[in-house]
């Protein structure tokens, strides 16, 4: 159980120093995430058939050009890190055993590296004609 | 004997709901974040796969829980700018009552906008045949 003398009074010295920075990147994060994830929602949900037109061939389009992989990158990191850092600010509410706040983070963020990892890989090493036998599911530009 | 708290920002009132629905809606994006984050990455092992996996993005459930989605990023995102003006603008506290119902309209506006396409594109693929 962490009890704080006084609301107000930081656990210590640098991780107050920590928060004040998690606090602003909330708010940093957020405000770029509202030009991405609109964006993203408009172009892909919106435009055209919407989700009726998403599948590999969309996708491959999008990425075959630099500026939607660097946006969706960008979108990935920032909403992982915002995302797993509020999710960290509800561990550190409501759960009540130090052990199992520390266990709960430890896997909020090694998932968090995880999928950042991945998603960077997949966005950066992105094929939009891979060999395939299913011809089919590939975009025109690749016939 | 401590009085009863009234208009505080946190209490009761809009400043506590929206505080309420901003997490709730926080977490719900959050999972949904995971489970997309892995589907999108499907695209890089097998076009195939990725095409069917992202098919049940089009039925019928889960095209209605997509507008749920909307909606609730809808609300995260503006009350998020809220909350950033109650944080950084002189005025912020004086009008977060009238932000709260500014973000709400917003929000019901744009998805007005957005649900009606969304509906038609959802249930006019319904996927008989190919
Ligand atoms: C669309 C643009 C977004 C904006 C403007 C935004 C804004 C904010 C702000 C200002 C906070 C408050 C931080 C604090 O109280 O210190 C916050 C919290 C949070 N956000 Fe976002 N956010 C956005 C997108 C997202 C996304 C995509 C996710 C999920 C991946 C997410 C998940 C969360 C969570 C879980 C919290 C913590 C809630 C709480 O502490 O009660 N947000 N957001």
């Amino acid at each position: 159980m962490v009890t704080i003398e006084t609301p107000r009074s930081p656990r210590t010295r640098k991780s107050a120093n920590r928060e004040k920075w998690a606090w602003l990147f909330m708010r940093a994060s957020g405000v770029v995430l509202i030009v991405l994830i609109f964006g993203h929602l408009f172009v892909n949900l919106f435009l055209g058939e919407g989700i009726k037109a998403i599948d590999f061939a969309f996708v491959a389009g999008k990425w075959a050009n630099p500026f939607w992989q660097v946006w969706d990158t960008l979108m990935l990191w920032l909403a992982l890190i915002h995302g797993t850092n509020g999710m960290r600010t509800l561990v550190n509410d409501y759960s009540e055993r130090e052990g199992i706040r520390k266990f709960l983070n430890a896997s909020l963020w090694t998932v968090c590296i995880l999928l950042i990892v991945l998603g960077t890989l997949v966005t950066t090493t992105f094929d939009p004609c891979p060999d395939t036998s299913v011809v089919d599911a590939l975009p025109q530009f690749c016939k | 004997m401590p009085t009863k708290p009234t208009g505080t920002l946190y209490r009761g009132k809009t400043g506590m709901w929206s505080w309420v629905l901003h997490r709730i809606t926080g977490v719900a994006i959050f999972f949904f974040l995971l489970v997309h984050t892995l589907d999108t990455a499907l695209v890089r092992l097998d076009p195939a796969a990725y095409n069917e996996v992202i098919a049940t993005y089009k039925t019928p459930i889960i095209g209605l829980a997509e507008l749920g989605l909307v909606a609730a990023i809808l609300f995260h995102a503006l009350n998020g700018v809220r909350i950033i003006l109650i944080d950084f603008w002189r005025k912020g506290t004086k009008y977060q009552n009238l932000m709260f119902w500014i973000v709400i309209g917003l929000a019901i506006l744009i998805f007005a906008g957005f649900a009606p396409r969304h509906l038609a594109n959802v249930f006019s693929h319904l996927p008989v045949g190919k």
